[in-house]
C-alpha cells in the first residue's frame, strides 16, 4: 500500500496529496498525521489537494476526520487547493465539509497557519 | 488507448474502486464530457464502485456510450450478487448512513447524473444504473 509523505517544515506539518487516492491509504494517512503531529509537536496542517481530481464522500470523510483529529491535538488544518469543478462536484454531492478550513492556494493556506499560530503567541516558523 | 464503446470490469477490491474512477474518466473524456461533468460521473462512479465493494461484496461495472436523438451520453451499471438493501427509501435519504461512511453514496450520486435506476431484492444483490448526458 502507498503512503503518502507528511513533511515538516518549523511547526507545520506539510501534505501533497499527488496520486489516485485508495480508501486505505487515505485511512493511513490519517493515522500518521495524527501520530505526527504527536511527535512533532506541529501547531499547523496543510494539506494541498490541488492534483486531485475528485473527492468523493471518503475522501471528504477523511479530510474533515484529519481536521477534528488536529483539533483535538491542538494543531489547526488547512485544506488548500481545490480544483473548481472538485468544488462544485463536492456540494452537488452532499458535503459541505463542515469544520474544515480551506484556502486557495499553499501560500494563503500557510498565511491562515501563521495567524493562528501568532493568535496562540506560536511562531510557526521557530 | 482507446475504450470500446461497451465493456464491463470486475469490481472486487479497493483497487478497482481507483481503476473504475481511471475507466470513466477515460470514457467521459471520450466522448467529450466538459471538465465538471466529467468530475461529477468519476465521483458517481467512485461512491457507486465503493458500495459494490464493499456493501456488495464484490460485483461489476458495466458501460455503454449511449444516444438519444443527437444527444451523447454514458450508462454506467454497477451489479453485485450481495445482501440487496431492506429500507430504499431509507438508503436513499440525505444523512442516513450504515454506519462507515457520510450518508450521501447514494442520495448524492442520484444528484450528480441525468438518469438513476436502482434495483434491489434482500438475498439477491442490487444494480444501480447511472446516466449521464453530454
Amino acid at each position: 500500500m502507498q503512503r503518502i509523505p507528511i513533511l515538516q517544515m518549523g511547526k507545520c506539518l506539510l501534505v501533497t496529496i499527488q496520486v489516485d487516492l485508495q480508501d486505505q491509504t487515505a485511512l493511513a494517512l490519517q493515522d500518521d498525521l495524527a501520530a505526527k503531529i504527536e511527535t512533532s509537536g506541529a501547531r499547523g496542517v496543510l494539506i494541498d489537494i490541488s492534483a486531485l481530481e475528485i473527492v468523493d464522500s471518503f475522501i471528504g470523510r477523511m479530510l474533515a476526520g484529519i481536521s477534528g483529529i488536529a483539533r483535538v491535538l491542538d494543531a489547526t488544518t488547512v485544506v488548500v487547493g481545490m480544483q473548481p469543478a472538485v468544488a462544485i462536484t463536492l456540494v452537488e454531492l452532499g458535503l459541505s465539509l463542515e469544520g474544515v478550513r480551506t484556502a486557495l492556494n499553499v501560500e494563503r493556506g500557510m498565511q491562515m497557519l501563521r495567524a493562528a499560530a501568532e493568535e496562540d503567541g506560536v511562531d510557526p516558523a521557530a | 488507448m482507446t475504450l470500446p464503446l461497451e465493456g464491463a470490469m470486475a469490481l472486487a477490491s479497493e483497487q478497482d474502486i481507483v481503476m473504475s474512477r481511471q475507466t470513466v474518466r477515460k470514457l467521459t473524456q471520450q466522448i467529450g464530457f466538459s471538465l465538471v461533468d466529467q468530475t461529477k460521473m468519476v465521483t458517481a462512479a467512485s461512491e457507486l464502485s465503493r458500495n459494490t465493494v464493499v456493501y456488495g461484496g464484490g460485483g461489476e461495472m458495466r458501460w455503454a456510450l449511449v444516444t438519444n436523438g443527437a444527444k451523447t451520453g454514458l450508462r454506467l451499471a454497477f451489479e453485485d450478487q450481495g445482501p440487496g438493501i431492506p429500507d430504499l427509501t431509507l438508503a436513499l435519504t440525505d444523512g442516513w448512513t450504515s454506519g462507515k461512511g457520510m450518508g450521501v453514496g447514494l442520495s448524492g450520486s442520484k444528484r450528480l447524473v441525468n438518469e438513476f435506476d436502482i434495483r434491489t431484492a434482500v438475498g439477491e444483490g442490487t444494480c444501480v444504473t447511472i446516466t449521464r448526458w453530454k
